[in-house]
């Protein structure tokens, strides 16, 4: 591993792709796309204990020494996030929460007074906060002066696969961030999530795009490729756009032909 | 005695605990806590809270999730 490393709240992550366990068809999915992944952390959702339920999936992210991160999806209102965040915390032994609180089914966006409202309330029980929020760099500004350890916006909503609807977003989520951006909703496949990182993103959070793809073996592997690809291709800075073409080839010095 | 477990009547003996029962109903103390009448339960007290007649617990456990 290089020196350029993802750090959360002080915390060394060894990746940049970051896993949502949802959507698989079994666990060993999960365990073949946590190792082909090479990811640090993925996220569990918290429900009622079902007594037909075998086999549980931290034993399976223990078996990898991966970092669980639970969230609080499902909810709407930002007493029922706080409520889970706090069931989660005793289960799991874990201050970090990812903060999720949708206003509808449909769109599964979040709900900005409610998300705010729990994110003030986590921080101040001494919760590790990283919300799930929309890609509005205002209501990211407020999330990280409540306290927030990282925040990470949306590319498009949860399960599309729509790519990044709003890259200018992104990049001014970035520019002025003081904590980690991760991007978090949306991607599709692996250029979705080079192109997160090529503007900026310190990390991607996918679910979907793996644990539903036809082969997602194949596909976590794409994309721990396409998240180190575009960081590097950050961090090595692009040419600018031009309107005109600009030769590569020496203009001068051409043979009288 | 009788408590409502996860929205359905259920039977224990009195004196049960928190920590008993989410042993019973998961096999391991990790990955799961507990609410009862509404109140998350600290993991520092399951084995010493006594569940009573009436009370309604709710035991939550990870799952995948996004």
């Amino acid at each position: 591993m290089d020196d350029d490393t993802l750090v959360i709240a002080g915390v060394e992550l060894g990746s940049r792709l970051i896993l949502g366990t949802g959507g698989a068809p079994s666990l060993q999915v999960i365990d073949e796309t946590l190792r082909a992944s090479g990811t640090a952390m993925c996220t569990v959702a918290m429900r009622r204990v079902d007594a037909a339920t075998s086999g549980t999936i931290l034993d399976v992210i223990d078996s990898h020494g991966v970092r669980v991160l639970p969230n609080t999806a499902g909810c709407r209102t930002a007493r029922e996030a706080v409520r889970t965040a706090q069931l989660a915390r005793e289960a799991l032994e874990t201050d970090w929460v990812k903060l999720e609180v949708v206003a509808d089914e449909r769109t599964l966006l979040p709900d900005p007074i409610e998300l705010l409202d729990a994110a003030e309330s986590l921080v101040a029980q001494g919760f590790r906060v990283l919300p799930y929020t929309n890609d509005d760099p205002v209501l990211a500004r407020r999330l990280q002066q409540a306290g927030c350890v990282a925040v990470m916006p949306l590319g498009s909503p949860i399960g599309t696969g729509l790519g990044i609807g709003n890259p200018h977003n992104i990049e001014l989520i970035v520019s002025e961030a003081a904590v980690p951006v991760i991007l978090d909703a949306g991607i599709g496949t692996a250029s979705d999530a080079a192109l997160a990182m090529e503007l900026g993103c310190d990390g991607v959070l996918l679910a979907s795009a793996v644990t539903r793809a036809q082969d997602p073996l194949a596909m976590a592997e794409a994309m721990a490729l396409a998240v180190r690809a575009g960081r590097l291709a950050y961090r090595a800075g692009r040419i600018p756009k031009r309107f005109h073409a600009q030769a590569s080839s020496p203009t001068e010095g051409m043979a009288l032909l | 005695m009788r408590i409502e477990l996860n929205g359905q009547a259920r039977e224990i003996s009195s004196g049960t605990t928190v920590g008993a029962l989410l042993l019973a109903e998961t096999g391991s103390a990790r990955g799961s806590a507990a609410v009862v009448d509404g109140e998350v339960v600290p993991r520092s007290t399951w084995d010493s809270h006594e569940l009573r007649d009436g009370q309604v617990v709710e035991l939550i456990t990870a799952v995948q999730g996004g």
